[in-house]
């Protein structure tokens, strides 16, 4: 069961490109995903973990030959060198963490929100992103204080706008 | 000079566009009929799952996980609650676990049917699409019966499932295989050799092995290059590894060969269903909460040297104490919800109820994080979830799989025709809801 999950590393977000590139030569072929959390409700520094999620393929007969889940740091400023170059697919993945967290990859061109529109403001898997929290292109709702009574609002997991 | 006399054009396609099952928006380069370049643009559908997920307790989650994929959403409830049961340490019972496959296989059927359906409608057999659709609605009549809904199924729960398998429903089942493969046999007969149909998916929307392993593609995808990928064969869960079952593979990763890929998926997956069927085992279909006594009494019943009892119990602590996390590492009452009929008849169970659905004092999960993952029906379906403790995720990560297919549909639709986008479309088998979350 904890051979998907694969084995734990932190890497110095610094030399991310170096790193990763050399498990790829080492055999680690597909990115099978990238993500990010936020742990400023934790009070951490860094504040967000980057997790590289890598598996060594076997392209003959479709075996997973071990699994990596690499960790590392980053804060509000552009230290992770983008990936795209050794698995396409990052492209992607780098916008939606862009989108959602704001973690910015450098070396790669301009890089646009992929889940979200353009005129959003803010990112909002962010911890302090609140969830009632309106958009300019939304505008505010109509005559609803942001205290009714209602099921999502009872429960905030952040503070307040 | 040399003035090209050759004119490119752009064409936005969707994103509202019958073939676009569901909203996505490909901007298209044109050069006559063919495409120079193309831009997909994925988020129209966008509802805030992960976000969402960030403001629930743990088992309020799953109704949410049937939006994922909205055409096998069992699979989606499984998945989630694994990667729950992970993280607390608890396994489900085995007949849970058959229930279980036995959800999630019938679900993979009806995505299949859809995906086939709807392909071959695109292409112009209507037939073909109200054959399957028919089979399809008989195995929905049956995920209404054990789910009580045929799309927002919300099944599992931490710890187990809703309910057990109603009454009769292994023979009804087996009624509705037979339509089943009645329907794919006449699918098989009306398209596998149909000119028109091969005509528009052999060697249209190809991808090789090493593209498909660089965009991280799983599932029909992938097989359908020859790569024998399955996450039920290279890490089974729940009992998949007792069922006898092959994957199917393709050879030149075409549409073609993912139309034959699903079809004869749809065949291993009744196969499963059937062992499944006769496998079941008697017992529960849930962990049972266990009989909590406060704690000052174990210490009494510990004093009097009644220490075999004590096992028996689990430890009843006020859920405002710290150090309740360290608890509920065993499975005991925190982890799973009593019965219904404990619910709806003594004042026990309904306040055990109560207990486990308030705010803050619900099922706390130990800190910690993990990954897990199903073979989804479109690829490898993985939740990361890490908990700080609380009753609710701290962060719930899905990894859809037709977001890793959409990553590369700009680099496959490149150099062919615009009429072959949809064939191509058609057997990624997007699921907006999965894809933008």
């Amino acid at each position: 069961m904890n051979a998907i999950q694969g084995e734990r590393r932190d890497i110095s977000s610094e030399r991310n490109h170096e790193e990763l590139s050399s498990l790829k030569a080492e055999g680690y072929n597909m990115l099978v995903d990238l993500t990010c959390v936020d742990y400023c409700a934790q009070g951490r520094s860094p504040r967000f973990d980057v997790i590289y999620r890598l598996m060594k393929f076997d392209l003959a007969d479709g075996k997973d030959l071990g699994r990596l889940e690499i960790h590392c740091g980053a804060g509000e400023e552009p230290v992770l060198r983008s990936v795209r170059d050794l698995w396409p697919v990052a492209d992607w993945l780098e916008r939606e963490v862009w989108d959602m967290f704001g973690v910015k990859f450098y070396d790669r061109p301009d890089i646009k929100r992929l889940l979200m529109y353009e005129e959003f403001v803010g990112h909002p898997l962010r911890k302090d992103y609140p969830i009632l929290k309106r958009q300019p292109l939304i505008g505010p709702k109509d005559g609803a204080k942001a205290d009714s009574p209602s099921f999502n609002i009872l429960k905030p997991t952040v503070t307040g706008e | 000079m040399n003035i090209s006399n050759r004119k490119t054009y752009m064409l936005n396609m969707g994103p509202a566009h019958p073939s676009m099952h569901g909203v996505v928006r490909l901007v298209l380069e044109l050069d006559g009929e063919r495409i120079m370049a193309c831009e997909t643009e994925i988020g129209y559908l966008h509802r805030a799952f992960e976000k969402h997920a960030e403001s629930e307790t743990w088992n309020n989650v799953v109704p949410w996980t049937d939006r994922l994929n909205y055409v096998s959403p069992l699979i989606n409830n499984v998945g989630y609650a694994l990667v729950v049961e992970k993280l607390a340490g608890i396994t489900v019972p085995e007949r849970g676990q058959y229930i279980r496959v036995i959800a999630c296989e019938i679900s993979r059927v009806t995505d299949h049917l859809t995906c086939i359906a709807a392909t071959a409608m695109e292409l112009g057999s209507l037939t073909v699409f109200l054959y399957l659709i028919k089979a399809r609605e008989c195995l929905y009549q049956r995920v209404d019966e054990l789910t009580g809904a045929r799309i927002t199924t919300s099944f599992t729960r931490v710890g187990g499932v809703k309910a057990d398998l109603p009454a009769g429903f292994a023979e009804k089942c087996a009624a509705a295989f037979a339509e089943v493969r009645t329907a794919i046999c006449e699918a098989d007969q009306l398209l596998t050799r149909n000119r028109i149909f091969m005509d528009r998916v052999e060697g249209t929307g190809v991808i090789s092995k090493e593209d498909a392993v660089a965009y991280g593609i799983t599932g029909p995808f992938l097989r359908s290059t020859g790569v024998p990928y399955d996450v039920r064969r290279a890490h089974p869960y729940l009992v998949y590894d007792r069922f006898d079952f092959v994957i199917p593979v393709g050879s030149t990763g075409d549409n073609y060969d993912r139309y034959l890929c699903r079809l004869a998926e749809i065949e291993q997956s009744l196969c499963i269903l059937e062992q499944a069927f006769a496998q079941i085992p008697d017992g529960d279909h849930s962990l049972e909460p266990r009989e909590m006594k406060h704690a000052y009494e174990l210490q009494d019943m510990g004093k009097r040297g009644d220490t075999e009892l004590i096992e028996r119990y689990a430890a009843k602590v006020d859920q405002t104490l710290e150090g309740m996390a360290a608890a509920i590492r065993a499975p005991n009452r925190w982890a799973t919800l009593p019965a219904k009929e404990q619910t709806y008849t003594n004042i026990e169970g309904l306040m055990n109820h109560f207990e486990l659905v308030m705010w803050s004092w619900g099922i706390k999960i130990p800190v910690g994080e993990t990954y897990s993952a199903v073979e989804g029906a479109n690829g490898e379906l993985g939740f990361h979830a890490v908990s700080d403790g609380a009753d609710g995720p701290y962060r719930l990560r899905c990894r859809p799989p037709c977001l890793f297919t959409m990553a590369a549909l700009s680099k496959i639709l490149i150099g062919a025709q615009i009429a072959d986008i949809v064939p191509t479309f058609g057997s990624v088998n997007m699921i907006a809801g999965e894809l933008d979350r």
